[in-house]
């Protein structure tokens, strides 16, 4: 996909904020990578009704069920800030917070999340004030291209609440006690999160540093 | 991906009637089930959601084990202190398998019943015969460092892929199901699933529409549990090799063991014969090797994969060492 302008002589930038203003408005269909509307073997219209509770904004949507909350957030809500690396939940670039999890939201659908609290990259900052794990990547220079880095943001937010919890991972000695946070244990618990510019160090390091306060 | 109509069951009754229908598929975290369809592995023409269903609770058994939800989440399961005092070996397991992202989303009936990750299964220009039965099996000849040395056949070679049914086999857990209709049945996880023989797309024993609502794991068993994976990388990667044990020491001799093997074949697989060789034995390199060349006394290698039949045995050696010393 590029933003070159179509045959519409829209670009694709300004069919999306076009679909966003009228989905968010009428909540009708907004734009989608699909030609027809979807239909089922038997031939019936199949799009359904969700309300997708987004970084504390409620969104009325009408959605074909294959759309995966990624596209969802992209393509109907213009919420980029999610990246779709690999759309396989392999590279971790598509993490967001579900009812305050960390999920690969390229490897679920959006109609599944009707309600469910989402907090994408775009939500986890209080107004102009960086959240901790944001300020910290800055400070520690956690990335090099940022590809990666919303989602590298959301799983280690998602990580601290695990760890609070008291939940145990792979590298964690004594499973019988909450888990003391060390590089090891942040390195066990992104492993779900690739970064190509390997700013592995810099990303452990920033969590460490925002742990006491996250 | 194939178009499909979606409904989101609101109780197992609902959910297993929806079933019924043409093409009708289940969906809990769709962690394993999305990726196959976006790939057109997988063509359900409707969905059904059981995430939703009341089926995410840990609870005690009368006899002192724990009925485990088929909706509790792994990393759920994985952090439940019952699970991580009584049971380590499977808390050890769940933490081994995937990344947390895709633990908080697989289920417990879902992670039983994840498709293999044969690369030839997930491509659709390649015959597979567990994919598209009769169009002949392409990893026996091929690139097949990953698949099976035991219980397989010459129609199929995949493994299956979990960690937590691993563990869950050397624990002896039964697995319950609900029909349409309502009726609950239960089999032993080792009955779930069948051998690939010449049918590798039939995988379990569940009928068209039946829901796993449960996995019931018996009391702890005696002895130190471990469980150990053999992975090309650190982490989120799938084992080569795992061994589940649970050995039961007194007076320097072996009273009981229970061991399963992961990464060796088409379902997580149970070793019964070492298991009696071993009763009864001092923990010594001997009675290890002897119970190690045994459990991998039928293992066939088809070239890549031959590499797995002796770091079998090794594993086992070593956690038979760990679990005596």
């Amino acid at each position: 996909m590029t933003d070159l302008p179509d045959e519409t002589g829209l670009t694709r930038r300004e069919l999306l904020e076009l679909s966003v203003a009228s989905a968010a408005l009428a909540g009708t269909r907004g734009w989608s990578a699909e030609a027809a509307p979807a239909r089922s073997a038997a031939g019936d219209a199949i799009e359904t009704a969700v309300t997708l509770r987004i970084n504390a904004t409620s969104y009325h949507l009408t959605l074909d069920p294959r759309t995966s909350l990624l596209d969802a957030l992209r393509h109907q809500l213009a919420l980029t800030g999610s990246k779709k690396g690999c759309d396989h939940g392999q590279c971790g670039a598509c993490t967001v917070l579900v009812n305050g999890r960390r999920i690969n939201a390229c490897l679920t659908l959006a109609v599944m999340h009707d309600g469910d609290e989402i907090t994408t990259i775009e939500g986890l900052a209080n107004g102009e004030a960086l959240h901790p794990l944001q300020a910290a990547f800055i400070k520690h220079d956690g990335f090099q291209c940022g590809y990666c880095t919303p989602g590298q943001i959301c799983s280690a937010a998602g990580l601290l609440s695990e760890v609070k919890a008291g939940w145990a991972s792979y590298a964690t000695d004594d499973l019988t006690k909450s888990p003391a946070l060390s590089g090891a244990e942040i390195r066990e618990r992104m492993s779900g999160n690739i970064c190509r510019c390997a700013a592995y160090p810099n990303i452990v390091a920033a969590i460490i540093d925002a742990s006491g306060e996250a | 991906m194939q178009p499909f109509s979606y409904q989101r069951a609101s109780d197992v009754r609902q959910a297993v009637a929806a079933a019924a229908k043409p093409g009708a598929k289940f969906i809990a975290g769709g962690t394993n089930l999305l990726d196959l369809m976006k790939l057109g592995i997988e063509r359900p023409a409707h969905l059904v959601d059981i995430s939703r269903l009341p089926l995410a609770a840990i609870a005690e058994t009368s006899d002192g084990g724990l009925r485990i939800g088929a909706q509790v989440r792994n990393s759920d399961l994985a952090a439940d202190m019952r699970v991580r005092t009584r049971y380590p070996m499977l808390a050890r397991a769940l933490l081994a398998g995937a990344s947390a992202q895709i633990r908080n989303k697989a289920t417990t009936g879902g992670n039983l019943l994840q498709r293999t990750r044969c690369p030839y299964f997930y491509d659709i220009n390649m015959p597979c015969n567990k994919r598209t039965p009769g169009s002949g099996c392409a990893a026996l000849n091929g690139f097949n460092r990953i698949h099976a040395v035991l219980g397989a056949s010459e129609a199929c070679i995949a493994t299956h892929a979990s960690d937590m049914a691993v563990a869950m086999m050397a624990l002896d857990a039964i697995v319950e199901i609900v029909a349409d209709g309502g009726d609950t049945r239960r089999v032993a996880l080792d009955d779930l699933y069948q051998a690939p023989g010449t049918t590798p797309h039939i995988e379990t024993s569940l009928r068209v529409g039946e829901l796993i609502t449960a996995v019931i794991l018996p009391p702890a068993p005696p002895g130190v549990q471990i469980y150990r994976k053999v992975r090309d990388r650190a982490s989120y990667a799938f084992a080569l090799i795992s061994v589940a044990a649970v050995i039961d020491m007194s007076g320097g001799k072996i009273r009981g063991a229970r061991l399963a093997l992961g990464g060796v074949a088409p379902k997580p697989w149970r070793t019964p014969e070492i298991e009696r060789l071993l009763a009864g034995e001092r923990g010594t390199d001997v009675a290890f090797q002897k119970a190690a060349d045994a459990a991998m006394k039928n293992a066939r290698g088809h070239g890549h994969n031959d590499f797995k039949i002796d770091l079998a045995k090794r594993t086992l050696g070593r956690v038979l060492t760990e679990a005596t010393s």
